[in-house]
């Protein structure tokens, strides 16, 4: 029970808002001494885990592409694209690129798109601009809320289409555990049962994108 | 044969060129606690694999003691004029989209062509390696037709991971707490509780535990695979797969996508919810995760419902 300490100290952590790598460091710490461990034992596993890891911080390569992009407008000329495109609204934005990113992780490609590569670049400044075709007295919140919207669509769109793909790590993981129990499962049967979840995902989400585009397009109180 | 070796060099020195712009830029008051960050990282990506594991624990400590302290910070402005951008905007376009298209495109061929034809680079990290050589010619091409100053790129770069901040590595620590968590042994604790906590003889009430304890461990642990072996080991296995006779495979594959939904509501899968909220400069650290909440929990609702519908 004592190890739970860890759980807390995180929760906590992060409701009081302090520093969110102390509270992991501090969480690391108390959760490794309550298991009994010494404090040379748990850095070192904690090094060795953050070393095996690093492929999760080398997505960053691509900032250096991206800033040079933007110097030269690349957001600008997402935005007028949009501009010039009649009928892409708002929610007919996101919805495609919700359709397009669960097609795309539903064969294995996930790192293809992403917050650093596709969304920061391309979709956001393109849901910005049509939000402002719809309305030009957009308010700052409703411009953060359709920004937060288009990360959002990027990982609804990620979570809920890979799982259909066979050799994702998460079905590797679903074969070996049911392998030890004693149930030999071929991986096309958990792909094909992350399909009614993907389609209901689909809906869901994009239900929500034309509710955020009507919201959008009303002007704001204050203006 | 390139190997994640080769993306490792590729990152330090990345990493590398940030810390040394960064110490050199005074308009930032925090210079050389940024230049110390990110050169460490460098260090991490460069040579961790000889550091050992007591090293590469200290080296974390001294990132973790940089950014707790508040040493790092970000210098005010540093992109190009508005009105510039939108000049240059005009002039380059679709050379702009053709470019940013550049990386997906050769992490996608990349992806297939390391698969098919053996030799090349490591196939388990086809898409990791394709994705660094789609950056290098992303850059080479845009270099060639747009020549910017020399360390355009990297400035631009630098700035945009400074306004990213210590979330950057947040992802990464938080993998590795998942690490010490297993070596304590946290997942079978929650598993004891979560499987005591379960009301007996209801199967909707078992499917129900199931999936809301797959949500609420992910939502702990940020991440659904970690979840996952606890929950079936407490839950999915003694009591809907044997006891209730549910299908194996959609216990499986539907509880998975319930923990799913438990990582779209928490600021434990960072790499999902905290940084692009840094990287789309949000106000709200929080704010992506307010708006997944409203499709999380409905689609955690019909996840519950399909494994009772389909598994038994």
């Amino acid at each position: 029970m004592l190890v739970l300490i860890g759980i807390l100290i995180i929760i906590a952590g992060f409701l009081l808002r302090f520093n969110p790598l102390l509270v992991i460091m501090a969480s690391a710490l108390a959760t490794g001494l309550a298991a009994g461990l010494d404090i040379t034992a748990i850095i070192a596993a904690f090094g060795k885990a953050f070393n095996d890891t690093r492929y999760v911080s080398i997505v960053w390569i691509v900032l250096p592409v991206i800033g040079l992009l933007e110097a030269y407008g690349l957001q600008q000329h997402a935005r007028s694209l949009i501009g010039r495109m009649k009928g892409a609204t708002l929610g007919r934005l996101l919805t495609s690129y919700l359709l397009l990113r669960q097609a795309m992780s539903a064969v294995g490609l996930t790192s293809v798109a992403g917050h650093p590569q596709t969304v920061r670049p391309l979709v956001a400044p393109m849901a910005e601009a049509a939000a402002e075709a719809a309305n030009d007295t957009l308010t700052d919140d409703q411009r953060e809320e359709v920004k937060a919207f288009s990360a959002a669509t990027d990982n609804v769109g990620l979570f809920f289409g890979e799982d259909i793909f066979l050799a994702i790590g998460s079905i590797l993981l679903m074969k070996g555990l049911l392998e030890g129990y004693g149930y030999n499962i071929e991986p096309l049967h958990f792909s094909l049962w992350a399909i009614p979840t993907a389609i209901a995902a689909f809906l869901i989400h994009g239900f929500r994108l034309r509710r955020l585009e009507r919201r959008m397009a009303k002007r704001g109180d204050a203006a | 044969m390139i190997t994640l070796g080769f993306v490792y060099v590729l990152a330090g020195l990345c990493f590398a060129a940030f810390a040394v712009l960064g110490a050199r830029d005074r308009t930032n008051p925090k210079r050389f606690g940024n230049a110390a960050f990110w050169g460490l990282l460098a260090l991490s990506m460069l040579a961790g694999d000889r550091l050992g594991d007591f090293g590469n624990g200290l080296l974390v400590l001294a990132l973790v003691a940089i950014a707790g302290t508040g040493q790092i910070g970000r210098a005010p402005g540093g992109e190009a004029p508005a009105a510039e951008q939108a000049a240059r905007a005009a002039s380059h376009g679709n050379f702009l989209l053709l470019v940013a298209l550049i990386i997906p495109a050769v992490a996608l061929a990349g992806t297939f062509l390391f698969k098919w034809v053996p030799g090349l680079a490591d196939p388990k990290q086809a898409t990791l390696i394709s994705l660094a050589i789609g950056v290098l010619i992303a850059l080479a091409v845009g270099m060639a037709r747009l020549k910017p100053p020399p360390l355009l790129p990297l400035q631009q770069g630098r700035r945009l991971l400074d306004a990213v901040g210590w979330a950057a590595i947040l992802p990464q620590m938080l993998a590795s707490l998942g690490a010490v968590f297993a070596l304590a042994g946290v997942g079978e604790v929650v598993g004891g509780l979560i499987g005591t906590a379960i009301p007996q003889g209801s199967l909707f009430g078992a499917t129900l535990a199931f999936g809301l304890g797959m949500a609420l461990f992910t939502m702990v642990m940020g991440n659904a695979f970690a979840a996952f072996p606890v929950m079936l080991a407490a839950v999915g296995m003694p009591l809907l797969i044997k006891q209730y006779d549910g299908d194996p495979a959609v216990v499986a594959a539907i509880g998975m996508l319930a923990g799913f939904c438990g990582t779209l509501m928490t600021p434990m899968a960072a790499n999902f919810n905290l940084v692009p909220a840094a990287l789309l400069e949000l106000r709200n650290p929080y704010g992506v995760i307010r708006v997944q909440i409203g499709t999380a929990l409905p689609l955690l609702a019909v996840n519950i419902l399909f494994i009772y519908l389909f598994a038994f």
